[in-house]
């Protein structure tokens, strides 16, 4: 079956009996690294620097250009992450550490919460949960359930109440109590609805009156299945509320999340952590040679 | 981006002289970039292949008039083209049985649920009695969430918050359905994962056991290269009626349609629009096909205006 095929392998079925990078070698990448959803210009970004590297270098046999192709995704994805985290581990200086969770609609923002409160509690920090999406059925209880599930509070005015008054108390509490972290959940809105976009910068400057660098971290998640939209959520939440580090989802599918490399290439914010899947467990640092080494594994 | 692409194509055309009629050789640097805009659509990179590869066979031999650039020909054979792959015109949902079943299915945080509370709005209106089932027994405050979506609409919801056992669930709300004389249920099911098979039996054997008469499959329409996987696997576990595309009231193209409906051969019924429950439409392809190269769906703002 052609699409279980490992990339390694498909490459070394074109590059059989040649000794250079030919059109049929190129466009079994291109298809890789689209079918990844890299998108057409980072993909002909990377293709460009292969033929370049490939007529300095004299490139030979197979393994040296998947060795060439994984350096210069891993490469595109240094140039802008200048260092994966390490581990969960927030700055001294900032307590508490207020982080502002966005994105669009369905992409696992409250699901992120979840597991990163569990991160930080079990590193030993306290953690205090905002519910500002007040707009979504169910959307507080659902927070609620997963504070009760990891064991730290979550501050909350029930549904259809103001999203900034929440932020406001949840970061109030937290200085209060002396909490090391908040995180401050917010409703799921597309980039397009201006309103909406807007009141983000409003939970900010709420936020501001309190602690007045908070938020300092503003973690716009992204859905790993998502194509070139990407690109576009990234720019625009960018604008609006400027996000200083990437969360991306639902990595446990068969998508291969290759608008990472894509964003990586065009924005300068940090992938931060990527969603494996649904329990509270399921989140992890990202970390640039796993990431491109799963984009070359076999299914 | 329309204009753009048109653009792009009468400079691809340049080299074409006298003649008047695409040929093989002219055709064939404008293709790529009808491919490359299908792409940048999210349409999966094969399908996209396979398309382009149909519109130069169309083009082929084609006059160009005076009045329409070639550039402005091809888009014009592309849009149809895309227009006669998404399935010519609307296909309605089947109800039949007493009551009848409506299945949900999709991966996680497509819309599923939200779509639950506006196609059980969207029957209601029509003048048939819902009941709404929450068989999703696993994310946090699923059922919660159902809950608030009934209650806005006006319809009952179907829960045992205590039963861990989706079949049962679904098997009492069809029993609940029939005492109450409600000729219309529709099931909310737990999001999952193609490749995750304890998810996916479960999913099939909800199918069997209900004999719905509808089974969805709701896909959001930013999905991008994976979603003919999905949806393959989908439609081999459940053999489902149709699709739901959803989100599109944001800037997405929303290439995935066409991939998905050349995948599996399956209509999509309804576009989700909104998280509001009103918003809720039937599929256009046409007006899909100007999405997907970029047109805007200027036919529908001009009239919800
Ligand atoms: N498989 C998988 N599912 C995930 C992951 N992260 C979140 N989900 C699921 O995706 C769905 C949506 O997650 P939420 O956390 O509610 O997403 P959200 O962004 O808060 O959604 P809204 O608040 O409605 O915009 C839920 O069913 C989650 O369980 C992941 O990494 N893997
Ligand atoms: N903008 C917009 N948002 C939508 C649309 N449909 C659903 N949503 C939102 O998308 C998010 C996820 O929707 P749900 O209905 O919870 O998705 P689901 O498939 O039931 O999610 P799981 O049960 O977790 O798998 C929510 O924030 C919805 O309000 C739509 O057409 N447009
Ligand atoms: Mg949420
Ligand atoms: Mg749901």
């Amino acid at each position: 079956q052609k699409t279980s095929e490992s990339i390694f392998s498909k490459l070394s079925k074109a590059v059989v009996g040649k000794s250079k990078v030919d059109e049929e070698i190129l466009d079994e990448l291109e298809e890789i690294l689209i079918t990844s959803d890299v998108g057409v210009d980072t993909t002909i970004k990377i293709i460009r620097r292969i033929e370049e590297r490939v007529a300095k270098d004299k490139y030979l046999n197979t393994e040296e250009l998947d060795k060439i192709l994984r350096e210069e995704i891993a490469g595109l994805l240094e140039e802008n992450n200048s260092q994966d985290f390490l581990d969960f581990d927030i700055p001294e200086d900032k307590k508490p550490y207020v982080i502002m969770v966005v994105g669009v609609n369905g992409v696992g923002k409250t699901t992120t919460i979840g597991k990163l409160a569990n991160l930080f509690k079990n590193a030993g920090k306290s953690v205090i949960l905002g519910a500002a999406d007040t707009f979504r059925a169910a959307a507080v209880d659902q927070l609620i359930l997963w504070g009760n599930r990891v064991g730290v509070p979550v501050v909350s005015h029930g549904m259809n109440t103001d999203p900034a008054s929440v932020a406001f108390d949840a970061v109030k509490q937290a200085v209060e109590a002396k909490a090391d972290v908040v995180i401050v959940d917010t409703a799921g809105r597309l980039h397009t609805k201006v309103n909406l976009m807007n009141e983000l910068s409003k939970i900010k400057r709420v936020m501001q009156k309190f602690i007045p660098d908070a938020p300092h971290e503003i973690m716009l998640v992204l859905d790993g299945s998502t194509g070139q939209n990407a690109f576009i959520q990234a720019k625009e939440f960018t604008k609006a509320t400027e996000v200083t580090s990437l969360a991306i989802t639902k990595l446990d599918g068969t998508a291969k999340g290759g608008v990472v490399i894509g964003i990586s290439d065009q924005f300068k914010i940090p992938v931060k952590y990527i969603g494996v899947g649904e329990k509270m467990t399921d989140l992890q640092i990202f970390n640039r040679k796993e990431f491109v080494d799963s984009l070359f594994k076999k299914k | 981006m329309f204009d753009n692409l048109s653009l792009k194509l009468d400079r691809a055309f340049k080299t074409l002289k006298g003649t008047g009629k695409i040929t093989e050789i002219n055709v064939a640097s404008t293709v790529k970039e009808i491919r490359r805009a299908l792409i940048d659509a999210d349409v999966n990179y094969k399908v996209a292949k396979e398309v382009t590869d149909k519109i130069k066979e169309e083009a082929m031999g084609r006059d160009v008039l005076i009045s329409v650039s070639p550039g402005q020909l091809l888009v014009k054979i592309t849009q149809e083209e895309l227009t006669k792959l998404m399935g010519g015109s609307k296909v309605d949902i089947k109800l039949s049985g007493d009551p009848a079943v409506i299945l949900i299915s999709g991966l996680q945080g497509s819309g599923k649920t939200t779509f639950t509370g506006k196609l059980g709005a969207f029957l209601k209106k029509n003048g048939r009695q819902v009941l709404l089932v929450a068989c999703d027994i696993y994310r946090p405050a699923a059922i919660d969430q159902l809950k608030v979506l009934g209650e806005q609409i006006g319809v009952e919801v179907y829960a045992e918050p205590e039963n861990k056992n989706s079949l049962q669930i679904a098997n009492n709300a069809i029993a609940h359905a029939k005492k109450t004389g409600k000729k219309t249920v529709i099931v909310d099911t737990a999001g999952r994962l193609a490749v995750d098979e304890q998810m996916m039996q479960e999913i099939e054997q909800l199918k069997k056991a209900l004999n719905p008469s509808e089974t969805l499959f709701v896909v959001d329409s930013m999905t991008g290269q994976d979603a003919v996987n999905t949806a393959k696997t989908f439609d081999e576990r459940l053999d489902f009626d149709g699709v739901v595309l959803t989100k599109l009231d944001g800037d997405t193209r929303g290439g995935a349609a066409i991939s998905i409906r050349h995948v599996v051969n399956k209509p999509i019924k309804f576009i989700s629009t909104g998280e509001k429950m009103e918003n809720l439409d039937v599929f256009h392809p046409d007006r899909m096909a100007q999405r997907i190269l970029g047109m805007g769906d200027v036919i529908s703002l001009v009239e919800r205006a």
